[in-house]
């Protein structure tokens, strides 16, 4: 039933490699562009707030495989961005890592602005009474403590960036949702199996995740 | 809540934001003019690329509202099926009997956690070998199947948390008068839940009119994005000019469905009957959440 697993033409663990790749070069990205994004939304200059939540609208409300297929075929095919790649693979891959990138970064942002909610006024009243700017006040002060507490949402925002990587399959990118949809029509008396295995893949890759972060958010979580 | 990480500007601070102001503008001109150039130098920009959305009334009827359709029609069916089947899973999840409770939390959580993509695609490849199903509506059922079972998973977890959110003292007073489990449930239980449930579904109906773009990239089913190939195709190779308006009418109705759940859950809070606690979606949408996924947004402190 499982004689697929020793037939060297898929690369199972190859293509569940691609999906860690792409899972976390975009956390790497979303984490920093969601950043800055928080910070221009709590910004004192109105143009950055404003930016910062149409862009967070605008973005959250528009399908990943828009985003994702979008990057493919307008940004490379039509206008012709690389981003560095060389080859069809290259490409693909960087592509739907900018598309994961500006579209998980917007759950980022929205994740660190409840988080700097939770940070007591009083703690940013002190800062500017010692005369702290504001990107002082963000940085020193009020970031530290709101990653802190929004480690457990951010967990959420990475478990599912790990499943939104299957949607990468939309342009061609060889990862795990790619091999299973040329497995399935390969071996379809497996079928069952087929699934199992690549189901069984999702849960090793995310519930170490939930279960190690979840851990790590009680543990620096600011008790107040 | 912004304005407690700086003062009221003053002369000074007045004259830096106007001069950040400035830049951010320079910057987004830059970016802007970029693009622009760039698409035109590649031909994008030309207006018969664009004026078909507008002049021609064709490119509307016969791609992109029948798309829109079924797009909607997918995202309905796949919302009415998943409603009641997530519902009963989870009650099924509170039951008191072991051997319910057990089975149907290790259902909700493993449909929860793998992608739904990867039930779209098996939902597919079953559908060829064990039915006759036609070809023509085979996606659309795929499509459905893997919506449904992802979906009510979710809304399983979106219901529980929902009860859970409802204070012991209302399953007390019921027990106390002598209603029974089912009794509880039915009269005292859901029918208040269900109001602090109602915006989380609200959000959830985006992530599944989201999702239903799968189905067109990876399926073949022919809902909204899908449109995109023939567009370009009989409009002339107006790749950007079919994706933008694509884009935009998936984000105004979204856009449209977000604001009608944040009205909806402010309404809630506003009224003083309920208790005013609302279950929120974003944790429990990802899956696999440790625990967080029980968590439930009470009412915000003075509010």
């Amino acid at each position: 039933m499982f004689d697929f697993l020793d037939n060297p033409q898929y690369d199972l663990l190859g293509a569940f490699w691609v999906t860690v790749k792409l899972t976390l070069y975009s956390a790497l990205g979303s984490l920093i562009w969601g950043t800055l994004l928080a910070g221009m939304r709590v910004s004192p200059v109105p143009l950055m707030r404003a930016f910062g939540t149409a862009y967070v609208n605008v973005v959250r409300n528009t399908p990943l495989t828009i985003v994702i297929v979008g990057c493919s075929l307008v940004l490379n095919q039509t206008l012709g961005f690389a981003l560095g790649g060389e080859n069809f693979e290259d490409i693909g891959f960087r592509m739907a890592v900018l598309g994961l990138v500006a579209y998980t970064s917007t759950f980022v942002a929205e994740a660190l602005r409840s988080g700097i909610n939770t940070v007591p006024v009083g703690q940013a009243e002190a800062a500017r009474a010692l005369g702290l700017t504001f990107s002082q006040v963000l940085r020193l002060i009020v970031l530290p403590q709101a990653f802190r507490s929004v480690i457990a949402p951010l967990a959420n925002v990475l478990i599912a960036l790990t499943k939104n990587t299957t949607v990468a399959a939309a342009i061609g990118v060889a990862e795990a949702a790619s091999l299973m949809k040329t497995m399935i029509e390969n071996e379809a008396d497996a079928l069952f199996a087929v699934f199992g295995v690549f189901a069984l893949g999702f849960i090793v890759l995310t519930l170490p995740t939930g279960l190690i972060l979840g851990w790590v958010a009680k543990r620096v979580a600011v008790k107040r | 809540m912004t304005s407690v990480l700086y003062d009221t500007p003053g002369p000074k601070a007045k004259r830096r934001n106007v001069l950040y102001t400035v830049v951010f503008l320079a910057v987004l001109a830059a970016v802007g003019w970029w693009v622009l150039s760039v698409m035109a130098e590649k031909d994008q920009l030309t207006a018969d690329k664009w004026s078909p959305f507008v002049t021609d009334s064709a490119v509307w009827t016969t791609f992109l509202l029948p798309g829109l359709g079924e797009t909607l029609k997918a995202a309905a069916l796949a919302l009415v099926i998943a409603l009641p089947l997530g519902a009963l899973l989870g009650i099924g999840r509170l039951s008191d009997h072991t051997w319910i409770r057990v089975p149907v939390g290790a259902v909700v959580e493993f449909f929860r956690a793998i992608p739904v993509l990867l039930m779209m695609v098996f939902a597919h490849a079953a559908f060829v070998q064990f039915t006759t199903l036609d070809s023509e509506v085979r996606p659309l059922y795929a499509v459905v199947t893997g919506l449904v079972l992802y979906n009510a998973s979710v809304i399983a977890e979106i219901v529980r948390a929902g009860i859970l959110s409802l204070p012991y003292g209302q399953t007390d007073a019921a027990k106390a008068i002598g209603m029974r489990k089912g009794q509880i449930m039915a009269y005292v239980l859901l029918p208040q839940a269900v109001t602090a449930m109602l915006p989380a579904l609200v959000s959830q109906l985006v992530v599944i009119v989201k999702d239903t773009a799968l189905g067109g990239a990876i399926l073949g089913l022919n809902e909204l994005l899908f449109q995109i190939r023939p567009i370009t195709a009989n409009y002339g190779a107006n790749t950007i000019a079919a994706f933008t308006v694509v884009a935009l009418i998936y984000i105004v109705v979204n856009f449209a469905l977000t604001s009608l759940a944040s009205w909806l859950e402010s309404k809630l809070r506003r009224r003083k009957k309920s208790t005013g606690a609302t279950v929120d979606v974003t944790d429990i949408d990802t899956g696999m959440g440790a625990g967080v996924a029980t968590e439930v947004a009470g009412p915000e402190p003075g509010k």
